[in-house]
């Protein structure tokens, strides 16, 4: 255990590096961040003092020497726009983001796992064709269009949810702004959690089902039968077990999805969180915020899928994470 | 009263286009304390009609008529609830590979008591404690340790032994064991084989043994059925198939022991090889393989006729006796 987690940080050391090495070359890529900041009237003269001031003019490895030596000391550069740390700034919309993610996931678990395993079990019920149907049109529907038919039916329509902002938060330990423990705040997650949630969920109804008929057919699961257990004890304990055993692997691979799906929905819902922040940097070419997000994320990617595999471990006893180290 | 009697046993496959007979008119009884083998090649329905016993036929398999009497109730006639109240309690089974039938994510413990457990109120502890008790009965060595245990940390023989373990726990008055020793390793067969026929002799516990191995059979059942094709085609008291079997089919399936031939000849073989479900052939389904065929094999299909302790389903048997009779007739005229 304690070997895997070693060789896991060692990993992880590689991988930020070379995200950091990507997320800092594409910089100068994005666009003139001192146009964004001074303006038309500023001369070039005095842009170009700016630009020495910032370092923009020195080459490109001494730029990313800078750089890393000062995210080695948890420095990812100031933000233009914010003029406070980048980490500072990301850190304080990541709350929101991850409350999102966390309930989106949840609803996806509650609802995607009996959704499939009733696929799996009833696959010609009525309930099991609909769903299957259900799947194929959440998966080929992009997600904004989703999210425009909630706002049309929930907010504007039906007038139960609200479809832009976070409403009431509260402060958690000084440090964290929730808006899990308020009526208003709960009201306001609805939506984009639902968008985010239905952006998932066909991929795990139609993985879940899937693997659940593969299982059912194998023979421990006759043998179950030919025990005189009862069905609920051999379609949860014994058959649910197994599914999920690649249906783990694939949700630590989608976690990289979720961050993905989730810039689209924050922007849509005008959430406060990580992905609006890096829509509004890409804007402003705020490319100090727009390094450190893309390492925030990485680092988040990172840490998903050491977890993902921890619990892996946990539910497979034929891996050993000590001795494979995976 | 037989403890159990199948009757007439019919079960179909429904296909997209036509439904398929795995068995037909399959009759036999088992008596309590009687060990009994079912043998022929593959295909032959030996595994159907052992699932059928216990009505878990895989899909798209299905009993179309005929019945299965438990003493006198039928199991055909059963709905889920109650057939989970006989399976595991009263006709447990074995399978045949090991590796497969536990389940990979559950530890040997979990698996065990879960059986008493759903069967009967008793508290975890309580199970546990007949849980390792019927593993240190199956010759286990630790049985507290290998509790803990998933399947992957033990051997194939090992396994098949907490399979055998976990159909004793409630005591079943019939197990079915469906080519117990198939899956292992040589040397550990005889060990297994010898473990399941004291247990069955101990305990009074009727076998059905599934099995296309005639020297396995003669060493532990009193009685055999020889299928082919879905169908019966002989039955009657292992010696006596052994040392005198009447059908063709029976015949060539004992000359096809590797100790009926001598040392570097060729192995006897049945000539061709067992239909498929879609092509039995008319009348009596070996006739295409079989030296003796005639006209009416071909056409008829031939009913059971005994002779002496056995019955055969065979012309050429049936014909035989006939003329016997008749020059029994000729010599007492």
């Amino acid at each position: 255990m304690l070997i895997f987690l070693l060789r896991r940080l060692i990993q992880a050391c590689f991988v930020m590096i070379i995200i950091s090495v990507i997320s800092f070359a594409i910089q100068d890529k994005l666009g003139d961040p001192v146009q964004q900041m001074v303006g038309m009237s500023v001369s070039t003269e005095e842009r170009n003092q700016l630009r020495n001031e910032l370092g923009l003019n020195d080459g490109f490895f001494s730029q990313y020497w800078r750089f890393a030596k000062g995210a080695i000391h948890g420095d990812l550069g100031t933000s233009y726009y914010y003029k406070e740390p980048a980490l500072d700034v990301i850190f304080k919309k990541l709350p929101a983001t991850l409350e999102l993610a966390f309930c989106a996931i949840l609803v996806v678990i509650l609802v995607a796992t009996p959704c499939g395993v009733l696929a799996a079990i009833k696959p010609k019920h009525i309930v099991s064709r609909l769903l299957m149907i259900m799947s194929s049109i959440g998966l080929s529907v992009p997600i904004f269009i989703i999210a425009i038919f909630m706002v049309y039916i929930f907010s504007i329509e039906l007038n139960v949810a609200p479809s832009f902002g976070r409403g009431h938060t509260t402060e958690l330990f000084g440090l964290w702004e929730s808006g899990i423990f308020t009526k208003d705040g709960l009201k306001h997650l609805l939506l984009p959690t639902f968008t985010l949630a239905i952006a998932l969920m066909p991929i795990f109804v139609r993985l879940i089902r899937a693997e659940m008929m593969e299982v059912l057919q194998s023979e421990y699961i006759r043998f179950a039968w030919s025990k005189g257990l009862s069905a609920s004890r051999i379609y949860f304990v014994h058959a649910l077990k197994n599914t999920m055993l690649p249906v783990i692997t694939v949700g630590g691979i989608q976690a990289g999805t979720l961050v993905a799906y989730t810039i689209l929905t924050e922007t849509i819902f005008q959430w406060p969180g990580m992905g609006f922040l890096f829509m509004d940097a890409v804007s402003r070419v705020d490319t100090p915020l727009i390094s450190a997000y893309l390492i925030v994320v990485g680092g988040m990617f990172v840490i998903t899928n050491t977890v993902v595999d921890l619990i892996y471990g946990l539910v497979n006893p034929t891996v050993r994470l000590a001795s494979h180290g995976l | 009263m037989n403890l159990l009697s199948v009757s007439n046993l019919n079960v179909n496959f429904h296909m997209k286009e036509q439904e398929l007979a795995a068995l037909i008119d399959v009759s036999f009884t088992l008596n309590r304390g009687e060990r009994i083998a079912i043998v022929g090649e593959s295909g032959a329905g030996k595994s159907v009609l052992g699932f059928s016993i216990v009505n878990l036929i895989g899909k798209p398999g299905y009993i179309a008529s005929g019945s299965i009497k438990l003493e006198n109730k039928d199991i055909t006639q059963m709905n889920l609830r109650q057939l989970q109240e006989i399976r595991g309690k009263r006709i447990a089974m074995i399978f045949q590979d090991p590796m497969m039938t536990l389940n990979p994510v559950l530890t040997i413990g979990d698996q065990l008591v879960e059986t008493i457990r759903s069967h009967t109120k008793i508290s975890y502890k309580d199970a546990r404690n007949i849980a390792i008790e019927k593993l240190h009965n199956v010759q286990i060595a630790s049985p507290e340790k290998r509790f803990d245990q998933y399947p992957h940390e033990l051997s194939g023989g090992m396994r098949q032994r907490v399979i055998i373990a976990s159909v004793l726990l409630l005591n079943p008055d019939i197990i079915i064991a469906d080519e117990p020793t198939t899956a292992l390793d040589v040397t550990i067969q005889a060990e297994i084989l010898q473990l399941l026929l004291a247990i069955c002799r101990d305990n009074g516990v009727a076998l059905v043994l599934i099995s296309h191995d005639l020297g396995v059979v003669s060493k532990v059942a009193e009685r055999t059925i020889v299928m082919y094709a879905g169908r019966v085609v002989e039955e009657g008291p292992t010696l006596e198939i052994i040392n005198d079997p009447q059908h063709p089919y029976t015949q060539g399936l004992l000359n096809a022991l590797p100790q009926m031939t001598l040392p570097g000849q060729r192995l006897n073989q049945i000539q061709g090889s067992m239909p498929s479900l879609a092509e039995r052939p008319s009348g009596c389904a070996f006739h295409p393989r079989c030296p003796y065929a005639t006209e009416r094999c071909r056409q008829e299909q031939p009913s059971f006729i005994y002779s002496g302790v056995s019955s055969v389903a065979c012309f050429l048997v049936e014909d035989m006796l006939n003329e016997f009779a008749e020059q029994d007739k000729e010599v007492n005229e």
